[in-house]
């Protein structure tokens, strides 16, 4: 039997990063990038350590922000990978690596220090 | 194209530099694909912020104050208008990548799909900012 290839995998997450990215992504950036830091009432104090300790232990709060996280990795590291092509490097292995591996770390450390700020 | 070693014959290679600039539509598809850099800077941006967290609360306050300096709003300018060409095109391709559907034996329209996504994502949005303030004044 033939080697069952493992490009579905990426290309599924791939494609539930851009969905979750397309969905949230400008929400997202604009309350933790903008409003929050300009200060904008009543989003001004959203984001205190109390406050984010609480949501990060929460296990919905858990897993959206894991979800979030390494979705958006994943998302990113597929599609660069495929546009090196474009920009005339020649993939290899080490592109691959440095991609998809690049994504396995981001993927890696948020999922320790989300266990490490504890239930 | 042959290429083999020792052959005299060296035949004209149309040069691939730049191509992407040669056709408006070339470039937004490279536009397309450059939004997965802002997505993969956010990533890592709430990455850091994640480990920030865990390390106690003089992390968390200096990363709250690196996302307050003004290269950092700027970047998250950048970054939002990046969010909106990747959801934008994101909904433009998914008639193309979904599967057929039909509704009452009729083929919905691409333009349709495109709506719905923008949609979801309107009500999303608005879901996020209303929950967050919910929660910002309770």
């Amino acid at each position: 039997m033939r080697k069952r290839s493992n490009a579905p995998v990426f290309w599924l997450l791939f494609g539930a990063g851009g969905m979750l990215s397309a969905l949230f992504g400008m929400a997202l950036v604009f309350i933790t990038g903008i409003v929050v830091p300009l200060g904008v009432e009543p989003y001004g104090d959203l984001m205190s350590y109390s406050r984010m300790v609480r949501f990060a232990q929460n296990w919905l709060g858990k897993g959206f922000i894991f979800a979030i996280v390494a979705l958006f990795a994943w998302h990113a590291a597929h599609r660069i990978y495929h546009s090196l092509h474009d920009l005339g490097v020649h993939t290899g292995a080490l592109a691959k690596l440095a991609c998809y591996g690049g994504a396995l770390v981001v993927t890696a450390v948020t999922a320790i220090a989300l266990l490490s700020v504890g239930f | 194209m042959n290429h083999k070693a020792g052959t005299v014959r060296r035949p004209y290679v149309r040069p691939m530099q730049g191509w992407w600039r040669r056709d408006p539509f070339f470039v937004r598809y490279m536009v397309r694909e450059v939004t997965a850099v802002a997505v993969a800077l956010y990533a890592l941006i709430l990455m850091g912020g994640v480990v920030c967290l865990a390390q106690g609360v003089l992390a968390w306050n200096l990363w709250l104050a690196a996302m307050r300096s003004p290269w950092s709003l700027l970047l998250h300018g950048v970054l939002l208008y990046a969010m909106f060409v990747h959801a934008k095109s994101w909904f433009e391709i998914m008639p193309k990548t979904m599967p057929m559907m039909f509704v009452g034996g009729q083929r919905v329209a691409g333009s349709t799909i495109t709506r719905c996504g923008w949609a979801a994502t309107a009500l999303v949005s608005v879901g996020v900012l209303g929950l967050a303030c919910w929660w910002a004044v309770r």
